[in-house]
C-alpha cells in the first residue's frame, strides 16, 4: 500500500519534474559544458579549451563597465519598483468605491507584451517623439533620452518600473490586507502615529512578501535584455550594455559561445550568492514567518 | 465461384498495395527537400523564388525547395543560431558585411566549379570585383546575386519649396558636390522638414556612411583589413563635415530623430536604388535619382551586395549547389535583375535594365545604376564584423553630440578595433 502510494506520489510530480530535468538541469549542465570549450559556429569545430573561457572573464576589458552597467540598473530598478509598488499597495488599499479600477489599471502593463511595451516606450522616447512633445507644451526643451549615457539608463529603469511595478503592488496589497486591523487599533489607542504604525506594524507584518518580492525583483533585473535590445541596443556607448546583454552579443552576435556560455555562469553564480545572502538576511530582517 | 472471385479481387489488391508501398517508399528515399533561408518576405520576391524552385521540379522532379523568410534585422543572428542548433539550411543568403566569416570559415560548399562546368552559366562575366569578397584563395564559396548601387532619391517639390536648387539643377551646372548637396539639405532642414537621410543608418549602421567618406577617400581599415585607419585624415575631415551637417547645419536628421524620405518628410535620402518600390504609388512628389555627389577625392560609387551560398554541412549539398546554379544562371538572373541588380556583363546594359526597372530614364539608369556596378566598391566588411561593428558603433557615439572631439575618438575606436583586425 505504501509502495502504492508512493508511485502515485512520484506520478504527480513527474511532470514538474521532468520538465525541471529537461529546461532546467540539462540546459545548465550543457552550459557549463560548453564553457570549457571554444565552440565555432560557422566552422563546426568544438575544441576542448579548459578553463581558457574563465581566465578569459578575468582578462576581459570590458566586463567592468557591464558588470558597473548591470548593478545600476538593478540598485535603480529595485529602489524604484519596491518603493513605488509599495506606495500603491498603500494607497491602493482603502475602502473606496471604484478603488477596483485603478488596482486593474495600475497592474494592467504586467499582462501587456514585454517587447510591444517597449516598442511604444521607444517611439516615446525619441528625440522628437511623445514625452518631448508633452514636455514642450509648458516650454520645457527635453533631452534625447535614449541616446544619452545618464537619461538612457533612466529611461530603461523606469520603462521596465512601469511594465512590472504592478505585479509587486498585488503582492503588496494582498500582504497589507492580511495584517490585522486590530493591531492598529491598539497603535492608535495607544497613540502612535501613522509613521509609527508603518514602521512599527505595518512593515514588519509585511516584511515575508518583502523579501519574496525583493529576491523576484533582484533576479528579475539582473536578467533584464528585451528593453536593452529594443531601446538602446547597449549604447550610448556601453553605458547601457547589461551582463545578460552582453552575453547575447558575445554568443549569438559574435559567434563565441563558449564564453557566451561562462558569462551565463557567472550570471548563475552571481544570482545564486545574492538569492542565498537574501535568504540568509531573512533572519534578521523578517519577522512573523510561518 | 464469388468466394474464388474475392480471393483473386484481395490477391491483386495486395499485390497493387505491395508494389505501391515498395514503390513509394523507393521515390520517398529519393525525395530531396531543400531548404533556403532569406531576409525578404517581399511577396513579389517569393513568387519569383517558387516559380524558380517550379521550374528546377521540371528537370529534378524529387527535388523540392523551399524558402524560409527571417526577419531582416536580425538574420544572420537567426541564422548561426540555427546552425548552433544543428538546424542549418541547406542555402542561405548572407550580407557582404557578414561574407568574410562565412567564406573563411568553411561553413560553405565551394560552388565555383560546379558553376563554371553548368552549361551556358557563363561565370566568367560575372566581374572579379564583384566575387572578390565571395572567394577564398581563388574558389567561389557564394554567388554575389545582387550587387546594388546606392544612390540619392531627391523629392523635387520639398526642395523647391525651400528655395534651394535640385540635383539636377546642381548636375547641369556642374555643383554636384557635397558642399552643394548639404546646401540644400539644410535649406530643407531649416523648414522643419529632414534633409539628407543616409537610411538604415539610425546612428547604428555606421557602415552606411561610407556612401559619404568615401568621396574623402577615407575607410575604416586598410586594403588588406589589418590595420585601423579611422584616425586618418581623410576619415576624420568626413566625419567633421557629417558632424557639422547634424549639429550645424540642421541638414541631417540627428541621433533619435525619425524621419521617412518616402513619406515625402525630407529632401534627400541615400539607399539603394532597389527602394524605388517604396516610393509613394498615390499623393506622391516629383522625385528624381542622381549618383552621390563629389566628394573631395572626386567621383565615386558604393555598391551593396549579397550572396547565396550552400552550407557545408547540408546533406544534399551537391543537389543545393544545382539549384543555386539554376537559380542564378544567366536567365533566371534577368529575372532577379528585377529586384536584385545583377553583376553579369550582359545584364549590365539599359536595355534590359529597363524593363526590369520601368520607374527608372534611361539617364539615371546610365550614370547610376549601370556606371555605379561597374566601378562601385563593395560597402565595408571584415572577418569577426559584427564585433567590429559593436565596438565601432560604441566608439562613435560620443561623436553623436554637439561638442565633440572627433580626432580623439576615432583614435580611441582604432585602439580598440586594432587588435581585432590583426586576428
Amino acid at each position: 500500500m505504501a509502495r502504492r502510494d508512493s508511485l502515485a506520489g512520484y506520478l504527480f510530480i513527474a511532470p514538474q519534474l521532468i520538465g525541471i530535468i529537461a529546461f532546467v538541469l540539462l540546459p545548465l549542465c550543457l552550459v557549463f559544458w560548453y564553457s570549457l570549450h571554444e565552440w565555432n559556429v560557422l566552422a563546426n569545430t568544438f575544441t576542448y579549451t579548459g578553463a581558457q573561457n574563465y581566465r578569459m572573464l578575468l582578462e576581459d576589458s570590458s566586463l567592468p563597465s557591464v558588470l558597473g552597467a548591470t548593478a545600476l540598473f538593478s540598485f535603480g530598478l529595485v529602489v524604484l519598483n519596491m518603493s513605488l509598488a509599495l506606495l500603491l499597495a498603500v494607497l491602493l488599499n482603502q475602502k473606496l468605491r471604484g478603488i477596483a479600477v485603478f488596482r486593474t489599471l495600475f497592474f494592467s502593463p504586467v499582462v501587456v507584451s514585454l517587447v510591444a511595451w517597449t516598442i511604444v516606450w521607444g517611439f516615446l522616447l525619441q528625440k522628437n517623439g511623445g514625452i518631448n512633445g508633452m514636455l514642450l507644451t509648458v516650454g520645457i526643451e527635453g533631452p534625447n533620452w535614449l541616446r544619452e549615457p545618464v537619461t538612457a539608463m533612466i529611461s530603461v529603469i523606469v520603462v521596465q518600473v512601469f511594465k512590472n511595478v504592478g505585479l509587486n503592488m498585488i503582492l503588496f496589497l494582498a500582504a497589507l490586507q492580511g495584517v490585522p486591523n486590530e493591531l492598529y487599533e491598539a497603535a492608535r489607542i495607544d497613540g502612535a502615529s501613522s509613521f509609527k504604525q508603518f514602521r512599527r506594524i505595518m512593515l514588519p507584518m509585511i516584511s515575508p512578501t518583502i523579501l519574496l518580492t525583493s529576491i523576484i525583483t533582484i533576479v528579475g533585473s539582473l536578467q533584464v535584455f528585451a528593453q536593452i535590445a529594443v531601446l538602446t541596443q547597449g549604447g550610448p556607448g556601453v553605458s547601457t550594455t547589461v551582463l545578460v546583454y552582453y552575453l547575447y552579443q558575445q554568443a549569438f552576435q559574435f559567434h563565441f559561445f563558449g564564453y557566451g556560455s561562462t558569462l551565463s555562469i557567472m550570471l548563475f553564480v552571481i544570482v545564486a550568492v545574492l538569492t542565498f545572502a537574501q535568504w540568509q538576511l531573512r533572519k534578521r530582517m523578517v519577522f512573523y514567518e510561518s | 465461384m464469388s468466394n474464388h472471385i474475392s480471393l483473386k479481387s484481395c490477391v491483386a489488391a495486395l499485390a497493387i498495395g505491395l508494389s505501391l508501398t515498395v514503390f513509394g517508399n523507393a521515390s520517398a528515399q529519393n525525395a530531396v527537400k531543400l531548404r533556403m533561408t532569406i531576409w525578404s518576405a517581399n511577396e513579389a520576391h517569393l513568387k519569383l523564388f517558387n516559380d524558380m524552385a517550379a521550374g528546377f521540379k521540371q528537370t529534378h522532379p524529387n527535388v523540392t525547395v523551399t524558402y524560409e523568410s527571417l526577419p531582416f534585422e536580425t538574420y544572420t543572428t537567426a541564422l548561426t543560431t540555427q546552425i548552433a542548433g544543428g538546424n542549418a539550411p541547406d542555402m542561405a543568403w548572407i550580407f557582404e558585411t557578414t561574407a568574410y566569416d562565412f567564406v573563411s570559415s568553411g561553413a560553405l560548399y565551394p560552388l565555383g566549379d560546379k558553376l563554371a562546368a553548368l552549361k551556358g552559366y557563363n561565370l566568367d562575366e560575372v566581374s572579379s570585383g564583384a566575387t572578390e569578397r565571395w572567394s577564398k584563395d581563388g574558389k567561389l564559396y557564394a554567388y554575389p546575386f545582387s550587387t546594388s548601387p546606392f544612390a540619392v532619391f531627391a523629392n523635387n517639390d520639398l526642395i523647391r519649396k525651400a528655395g534651394a536648387k535640385t540635383p539636377a539643377e546642381l548636375i547641369k551646372s556642374g555643383e554636384w558636390t557635397w558642399e552643394k548637396a548639404i546646401e540644400t539639405a539644410s535649406a530643407v532642414g531649416k523648414t522643419g522638414k529632414g534633409g539628407l537621410i543616409v537610411r538604415d543608418f539610425n546612428y547604428q549602421n555606421w557602415q552606411n556612411l561610407a556612401a559619404i567618406w568615401n568621396g574623402w577617400g577615407a575607410s575604416p581599415w586598410s586594403e588588406d583589413g589589418k590595420n585601423c585607419t579611422f584616425g586618418e585624415k581623410p576619415m576624420t575631415d568626413a566625419l567633421s563635415f557629417i558632424h557639422d551637417a547634424v549639429f550645424k547645419n540642421k541638414a541631417m536628421p540627428g541621433p533619435g530623430e525619425n524621419m521617412d524620405f518616402f513619406a515625402g518628410d525630407a529632401a534627400m535620402t541615400i539607399t539603394q536604388i532597389s527602394r524605388a518600390s517604396l516610393l509613394p504609388k498615390q499623393n506622391g512628389f516629383e522625385w528624381d535619382l542622381v549618383p552621390l555627389p563629389t566628394g573631395p577625392a572626386g567621383e565615386y560609387a558604393l555598391i551593396g551586395q549579397a550572396g547565396i551560398g550552400v552550407m557545408q554541412s547540408s546533406a544534399h549539398a551537391d543537389i543545393a549547389a544545382d539549384f543555386v546554379g539554376y537559380m542564378t544562371n544567366p536567365e533566371n538572373s534577368a529575372k532577379l535583375a528585377q529586384f536584385f541588380p545583377s553583376a553579369r556583363k550582359s545584364l549590365l546594359n539599359a536595355e534590359t535594365l529597363k524593363k526590369t526597372n520601368p520607374l527608372l530614364s534611361q539617364e539615371q539608369l546610365d550614370k547610376v545604376v549601370i556606371a555605379g556596378i561597374s566601378t562601385g566598391k563593395v560597402i565595408p566588411g571584415h572577418t569577426g564584423f559584427a564585433q567590429i561593428q559593436q565596438m565601432v558603433r560604441a566608439g562613435l557615439d560620443s561623436i553623436w553630440t554637439p561638442q565633440t572631439d572627433i580626432a580623439a575618438a576615432t583614435q580611441k575606436i582604432c585602439g580598440q578595433i586594432s587588435p581585432l583586425l590583426k586576428r
